[in-house]
């Protein structure tokens, strides 16, 4: 054989969400989750991560794998394949820059199994899936033992790299988002090549309504320790028109406000440059599918 | 469908009697999944390999313990490199004369060196137990940058060499004519200067490189299953190294994954798992994972390159070039022994120059072993590398297109066959023809129109060119061995009585198509149909001696050798038909498939019916002796030049640097096309691997010598989306001392791809920057595009 | 533990340890060899077969997460000895030369043409993206996209009767 492999690791299936809770509970919270597998799994092949047990929690698709309309949220459940969210009809017509998002994320394979939780939780700063949902403003929800659940905004979702505010014995089961008037959306990206995580990728989210800009977000991945909210360029844009040079003056924030490392990618003053032409297209995007 | 569906025998239809467009017959066992590769062989009682790797650099060893190890349940042994000084084995010698630890003894000189070898019941048990293995290390500085390799007061990576006082790998090679050179340079009106680095890279084959070892303790028989690409050679370095009876080693290579080179070397798992057999009394298995083929496996190039070139009314003249070769720890490079640095000096490329000269100088650093890799031509990729850059330079210096410039530069027909002023002869061309046609393919003169017009929206259009010429199909026996084994190759044929052939070569195909190839060549001579001859290889007791597929040499030198010994058998069946028709074979003429009396075209003998008789009762001609077979051993008295003209177009943002390829014409002339069909793949997959090469992949390392791309995440292939729909032309100029006029094709695209996409992606910049940004090395990604365009190009490390 | 699936419409029931991944489940316990392995960070796609129909990297799955599951390798695409439109596509078009990444790339296409709601009209860069999680060193994906375009004209001709 010899591809690398996993240590050994004790096995188990979720039957229901409340079960999955329940047994990581029982194992003190010192398992982790299976989803789609394709940031543990090959972590745990390298011997990076050596989990004592893992949950499948597979079995939670049929509960779990959703988007739908509630009143006026949409609604993805966190076992959602990223393919389901690349094809999504609702999503399409709701949030355009899902669509664009997943189609640059890994490769078709991958984005077979990847999940929404998965990639939210594995927390990965490139992570293109992070961005969206910061830019959508999207709310996490968590159960706890005992059904208890909570709901987290993405700052306060995103602590740090590879690392979320979601305790170990809870689990993420659902991302809200709201439906307002006047929306659009755009991903952009760029990488080494096509299936790459990204060397610098930005996602914006406007509303305009009656030529005004009446909401924002904007988030940068690959250029921090987490997903980076560039919230000064979203405060500049509200009660602004859009225009080129209101998008060129966003870019230049999210230029000074993001925090990117040197790496294999790119040093930091070419991630800097590219947060801040990312940004404008993104946002140019955006405006002019918000104002179709 | 076909009725060849459930035919096991692979046959096909539609096969031409010869040459021409032939689906595969190889094909048969691949698109059921019933390839048989390395991880596909079981042995009864096979045990499963893995190596412990150094986390370091450049490290002494100051102990191992391997009492942890030895005590899980699943594991049946554990060696170091004591164990293997015992059996001799601790170190082995090189193809280039210098030896390589085969686990490290006394200190580890690259990161992840070989330093231990567990063997074990199965796979996951012998990854389990490399954790068990402690060793303790004393580190020591790191060698990762060549010319500090070569400052004086140096750390000594070498120390185990008697002798050895500094980090060079060998004495520096030297060809061409210095004084000369200076003395053009000096009458020159034009001179451009660049420092060119070839980025290191791995030829990264789809299946890693793996063995099994199976010593028999009763016979003494050694069985290797290994996909490589020189089995023989192979057989005869394991003899040697391991003082083994040759007669007593057998090497199977069964489908191989790809090699493009990275199968040649014998590496340390290999002699491990043998070393392992003898020991543990059984077979063992030994494959690497991904991340230690592309650490510890032969790397390609890394080549620092200071060239100058110059014209003088309007022609290029001369060039020279100093180069300082990046070897790696342990000199394991594989060309023919009086080549060093391989055939680097056919630098001059395809024009003809007044004067040449070129250095190189071999360095030990503290980074993996190799540099004579993928596609490579035994270091042609370089040379044409460097050559095809510097006249882009040129021409754009002197103001002239580089076309042009190439056309008023080239060797012309009539001077062919041509002296080189660094000593090659090339066999033919007509150079310019070829330019043509892919000028006309591509559209060129749209092409500039298009890039101005981009220009003046703001948008970055590259277009590059390259014309090369390289030597293949090594070789002479008088110029070329490798370890004193000469590079000629065998064949063996037998017509059986039924008028079905087998023919066994040396060459290893490793998807090159030699199955069918070499049944067209058979074909072709005997007018027997190739679904009716079996190419047999991979057997070293089943074939003739050779050394094997690599330099694009099987159908220089293998298929030479078949094109000789299946004339061999028509000349031997001339002389049967002669005493079958009861004529004299002066009197016969030879039409495709049968000897017939001149005159009387209905008067003949097939060639089936000849092997029949051949193998019959009836009497034989004099002094003739039965059967229908003949062997013949091919030396070829020169090398072939195969040659092409390349054409790149890429769109480049001017946001972000990202490049993508949008259009590559490739028009290749390769002498007699056995089968285009194939040809064309070849071509196709080699021009993707100079999109890989010029886009994206590179080996490097960080300040402490960790290799920083050890796996698929950070050593980036093309992607179908990386990838244009390539525009292939052709032109024919047959090799006039090759028997069937083919030149070979393999490498080629690789060669010419790289330096065709660089100077593409210089050219944009150029165009961009209004001629500041002259120039940039490989590889042309987001991030080291856009440090160019803002006039900050470095160097890949 | 005990592992079960359905593989090419075979039943396989093996006492293995959690850890192994499905790629190894698939060679060593139900011994097809079609499918192989060329990288450890599940980039290069030579491992993929189809799960319940649609393409997964067989070596970033547990056997176990396969457990009740349809596994469809290369050696499913054969039946009763008529080798199907895609395996006979690769062949036409000279798709494949060492074989390494060929069962990856036939599953593949195999699933783009049965899900694309109109396989004759598919464009080049439909199909260059489905193989995109794949990689080749030996045919620079001309041909292949070739193979998949030409099993899908072979399947809509043969539906109309033609062929």
């Amino acid at each position: 054989m010899a591809m690398q492999t996993p240590a050994p690791v004790e096995y188990s299936r979720a039957t229901s969400v409340d079960d999955a809770i329940q047994q990581m509970a029982n194992l003190n919270g010192e398992a982790r989750f299976l989803a789609g597998g394709h940031s543990l799994i090959p972590m745990m092949k390298l011997r990076l991560a050596n989990p004592g047990h893992l949950i499948d929690i597979n079995p939670l698709e049929p509960e779990l794998s959703y988007i739908r309309q509630e009143g006026d949220e949409i609604r993805i459940g966190a076992m959602t394949r990223h393919v389901n969210m690349l094809e999504s009809d609702l999503l399409a017509q709701h949030f355009p820059i899902f669509h664009e998002a997943e189609h640059v994320l890994a490769d078709p394979v991958v984005r077979n199994r990847g999940t929404m939780g998965g990639s939210l939780c594995q927390a990965d700063p490139a992570e293109d899936l992070s961005g969206v949902v910061t830019a959508l403003k999207g709310q996490a929800v968590v159960r706890g033992p005992g059904g208890s659940e909570r709901v987290l905004g993405m700052e306060e979702f995103h602590v740090g790299p590879y690392m979320t505010a979601v305790e170990p014995t809870e689990l993420l089961i659902e991302v809200r988002f709201k439906v307002k008037r006047g929306h659009g959306s755009a991903h952009e990206k760029v990488e080494r090549r096509a299936g790459d995580f990204a060397i610098v990728a930005a996602s914006a989210a406007l509303w305009i309504e009656n030529g005004t800009i009446t909401d924002c977000g904007l988030a940068c991945s690959a250029v921090g320790p987490t997903t980076m909210h560039i919230s000064r360029a979203e405060q500049a844009l509200i009660g602004q028109a859009p225009s080129e040079d209101l998008f060129a003056q966003a870019g230049a924030m999210a230029s000074q406000d993001c925090s990117p490392s040197a790496d294999g990618r790119g040093p930091v003053d070419y991630k800097r440059h590219v947060a801040g032409v990312l940004s404008k297209r993104a946002l140019s995007r955006a405006a002019a599918n918000a104002l179709r | 469908m076909a009725s060849w569906l459930s035919d096991a025998t692979g046959g096909v239809t539609d096969a031409p009697i010869g040459f021409g467009r032939m689906k595969r017959k190889e094909d048969a066992r691949f698109i059921r999944g019933k390839g048989n590769y390395m991880d596909d062989v079981r042995l009864p009682g096979m045990l499963h390999g893995a190596l412990l790797r150094s986390p370091y650099a450049h490290a002494k060893i100051v102990s191992i313990d391997t009492s942890a190890a030895l005590a899980h349940p699943k594991v049946a042994a554990v060696v170091i490199a004591k164990d293997l000084e015992t059996l001799g084995l601790a170190w082995m010698p090189t193809i280039s004369y210098d030896t390589q630890a085969v686990l490290a003894g006394d200190k580890v000189r690259f990161h992840l060196q070989e330093v231990a070898f567990v063997i074990a019941l199965d796979a996951y048990s012998a990854q389990d137990a490399l954790a068990l293995i402690e060793v303790e290390y004393e580190v020591l500085p790191a060698i990762v940058n060549c010319r500090k390799a070569m400052d004086p007061g140096a750390p000594l990576i070498r120390d185990d060499k008697v002798g050895q006082t500094d980090n060079l790998a060998s004495p520096t090679w030297e060809a061409g004519d210095k004084a000369a050179t200076d003395r053009v340079f000096g009458e020159a009106d034009t001179i451009v200067t660049r420092d060119i680095h070839h980025t290191r890279v791995h030829p990264c084959p789809m299946e890693t490189c793996g063995m099994v070892a199976d010593m028999n303790p009763t016979t003494g028989q050694l069985n290797i299953y290994n996909g490589n690409q020189a089995p023989h050679a192979h057989r005869t370095v394991y003899a040697q190294v391991a003082g083994l009876p040759e007669h007593r080693i057998r090497i199977l290579c069964n489908d191989i994954g790809g090699g493009f080179g990275n199968k040649v070397p014998v590496y340390p798992g290999y002699v491990c798992a043998i070393a392992g057999s003898i020991v543990a009394g059984a077979p063992v298995k030994w494959i690497e994972d991904r991340s230690e083929n592309l650490a510890t496996t032969g790397f390609a190039r890394d080549y620092i390159m200071h060239s100058q070139l110059c014209a003088k009314n309007g022609k290029i003249t001369g060039l020279r070039v100093d180069v300082i070769a990046d070897h790696g720890a342990f000199d394991s490079t594989a060309q023919p022994t009086k080549f060093p640095a391989g055939f680097f000096h056919i630098v001059t490329g395809s024009y003809d120059l007044d004067a040449a000269h070129c250095t190189v100088t071999a360095v030990y650093t503290n980074k993996a072993p190799g540099g004579v890799a993928y596609r490579c031509s035994f270091r042609i990729t370089e040379a044409v590398y460097l050559v095809e850059r510097m006249v882009e330079a040129l021409a754009w210096e002197m103001n002239v297109d580089p076309i042009e410039l190439r056309m008023r530069s080239f060797i012309r027909p009539e001077q062919f066959p041509y002296e080189s002023a660094t000593g090659w002869t090339y066999d033919s061309g007509d150079y310019h023809k070829t330019m043509k046609v892919a000028m006309e393919i591509a559209g060129y003169e749209d092409l500039r129109k298009e890039q101005q017009e981009k220009l003046a929206k703001g948008e970055i259009m590259g277009i590059g060119i390259t014309f090369f010429t390289e030597g293949v199909g090594a070789g002479p026996r008088k110029h070329m061995d490798i370890l004193g084994l000469a590079m000629n190759d065998g064949a063996d044929l037998r017509v059986h009585p039924s008028g079905k052939a087998v023919v066994s070569i040396s060459a290893q195909t490793q998807g090159q198509g030699h199955e069918t190839t070499f049944a067209q060549i058979v074909a072709e001579e005997l007018g027997i149909s190739p679904n009716e001859i079996t190419v047999r290889h991979g057997d070293t007791d089943k074939t003739p001696y050779g050394l094997g597929t690599y330099g694009s040499r099987s159908t220089p030198v293998s298929g030479g050798a078949v094109a000789v010994v299946s004339r061999k058998v028509r000349d031997k069946a001339r002389l049967i038909a002669a005493r079958m028709l009861e004529t004299r074979p002066e009197d016969l003429a030879w039409e495709k498939g049968r000897w017939y009396v001149r005159g009387d075209v209905s008067k003949g003998a097939a060639i089936e019916d000849i092997a029949e008789y051949a193998y019959s009762g009836s009497p034989m001609p004099e002094g003739l002796e039965g059967g229908l077979d003949a062997q013949a051993v091919y030396d070829p008295p020169n090398l072939t030049y195969p040659y092409g003209a390349y054409i790149a177009v890429v769109d480049i943002d001017p946001g972000t640097g990202h490049v993508h390829c949008r259009r590559f014409i490739a028009v290749d002339d390769c002498g007699v096309r056995i089968n285009p069909m194939v040809v064309d793949g070849q071509i196709h997959g080699g021009l993707t691997e100079g999109i890989g090469q010029a886009l994206m992949e590179l080996i490097s390392f960080d300040e402490q010598g960790n290799c920083m791309n050890a796996s698929f995440m950070d050593y980036l292939l093309p992607t179908a989306l990386e990838c244009p729909e390539f525009e292939l032309g052709e032109t024919v100029t047959p090799c006039p001392h090759h028997p069937i006029g083919a030149k070979g094709v393999g490498e080629s695209p690789c060669v010419g791809s790289p330096p065709c996409l660089a100077n593409a992606v210089i050219d944009g910049l150029r165009v961009w920057t209004n001629g500041r940004v002259k120039h940039m090395d490989i590889p042309c990604n987001p991030a080291r595009t856009w440090a160019a365009m803002q006039g900050n190009a470095a160097p890949p490390q | 533990m005990q592992v079960s699936m359905s593989i090419n419409g075979q039943a396989h029931s093996h006492d293995i340890e959690p850890r192994m991944l499905l790629v190894h489940y698939i060679r060593e316990m139900a011994e097809l060899h079609g499918t192989h392995w060329g990288c450890d960070t599940s980039n290069c796609g030579i491992c993929v077969v189809l799960m319940d129909g649609v393409p997964i990297k067989s070596c970033t799955t547990l056997a176990a997460q396969a457990e009740g599951h349809e596994i469809s390798t290369v050696e499913g695409l054969e039946k009763n000895g008529v080798l199907d439109p895609i395996q006979q596509g690769f062949h036409e078009m000279h798709a494949l030369q060492c074989g390494f990444c060929t069962p990856g790339m036939m599953v593949t296409g195999r699933w783009l043409i049965d899900k694309h709601p109109d396989p004759t009209n598919m464009t080049d860069y439909e199909i260059r993206e489905a193989i995109s999680g794949g990689l080749c060193r030996c045919t620079g994906y001309v041909n292949i996209v070739k193979a998949i375009r030409w099993a899908a004209a072979y399947e809509a001709a043969a539906a109309t009767g033609g062929n």
